[in-house]
């Protein structure tokens, strides 16, 4: 099973997987505004989520928006 | 109609060709919960609203996102890149809020200390260069400095952002003749971020000419924020209306309101 480097953690996931796979495979519920994904520290955009895969030993970074001053 | 809606109906903050009414901004950081933020929000009449960006929780994804709080067609949606100590975390921030939030806007955080949390001007400045080039609209968070000021406004960021003192300390104006000439300096809105610690501090800030606030934690720690909210909209009005009303000169000795003239019982 492929290891990627998930928000700075190690994890192993089922198969190389599409970035909206690895969304639900991790529970994250897709919204176009509100969150953001990088794969080795560049910007995946949405429109490439359902074609961009996640592949072993990527850096994967998923985040949302906070509140923050 | 309010009297100050019709004094102030031509008076807007206008950021990158973008009119605003309201010239007060708040920050979305440490309210109780999402449906204090949106009922703060809506108190202050406030049209910007900052965020910050973070990595989703992956052991326990919040289901609650504050995006279902806040809508972005009726506000903007402002990121920030708090949290950054170089411009190169600041820039790769920058671009994930960009994916994140559809529009290319930015308040630029690039913090040198820990302790004050004060800017680091010449990482802010790195990234500030590099992401206008990106064509971001970019709004730096920097240090009450008018040389400074006048050089992020020639690299073409859309505002600046002075401190009115640190991050979260609630202090208030601390050196208002910086910010009158960082207001002589630039041309771009002059925005003042950080050290508001009440509403009553805002009227003084805004007294000065600057063209708008922006506040979080006098919001967010206030023991009742809903009011804190509303006294913050109408103190940013009271500035704003002081300012163009323009102040008497101040004098060093007492000047009779009354006529000096005809005053009874007088020989």
């Amino acid at each position: 099973m492929p290891k990627v480097i998930l928000n700075g953690e190690e994890k192993e996931i089922p198969r190389e997987m599409t970035v909206m796979e690895l969304l639900e495979e991790i529970g994250v519920k897709f919204r176009e505004i509100g969150l953001a994904v990088a794969i080795n520290e560049e910007v995946v955009p949405k429109s490439e989520y359902t074609t961009r895969k996640v592949k072993e030993g990527d850096k994967v970074e998923v985040v949302q928006l906070v509140g923050g001053g | 109609m309010q009297d100050w809606e019709m004094l102030l109906q031509d008076d807007y903050l206008e950021i990158a060709g973008r009119k605003f009414k309201s010239r007060l901004i708040i920050g979305s950081g440490k309210f109780k919960d999402f449906q204090q933020t949106k009922e703060v929000l809506e108190a202050s009449g406030a049209e910007i609203i900052t965020v910050a960006v973070r990595r989703v929780n992956i052991t326990d994804p919040t289901k609650e996102n504050l995006l279902d709080y806040i809508d972005p067609n009726k506000y903007l949606i402002l990121p920030n890149t708090a949290g950054c100590y170089t411009a190169e975390e600041a820039i790769k921030t920058a671009m994930m809020a960009r994916e994140a939030t559809g529009i290319n806007w930015v308040k630029l955080e690039v913090i040198g200390d820990k302790k004050t949390l004060l800017p680091d001007m010449e990482e802010t400045y790195r990234a500030a260069k590099f992401l206008v080039k990106e064509g971001f609209v970019v709004l730096p968070y920097v240090f009450d400095d008018p040389v400074y000021a006048k050089k992020f406004e020639d690299i073409g960021c859309a505002a600046v952002m002075p401190l009115a003192a640190p991050i979260g300390s609630g202090l208030g104006l601390q050196n208002p003749y910086n910010l009158i000439f960082i207001k002589e300096a630039v041309s771009v809105p002059v925005i003042v971020d950080a050290g508001i610690g009440s509403a009553t501090d805002i009227p003084p800030v805004m007294e000065l000419g600057v063209d708008g606030i922006l506040t979080n934690t006098a919001l967010a720690e206030a023991k009742d924020p809903i009011k804190m909210a509303v006294a913050m909209k109408y103190a940013t009005i009271t500035g704003r209306l002081a300012y163009l009303a323009g102040r008497m000169p101040k004098r060093t000795y007492a000047v009779p309101s009354s006529p000096t003239k005809g005053v009874p019982f007088k020989n």
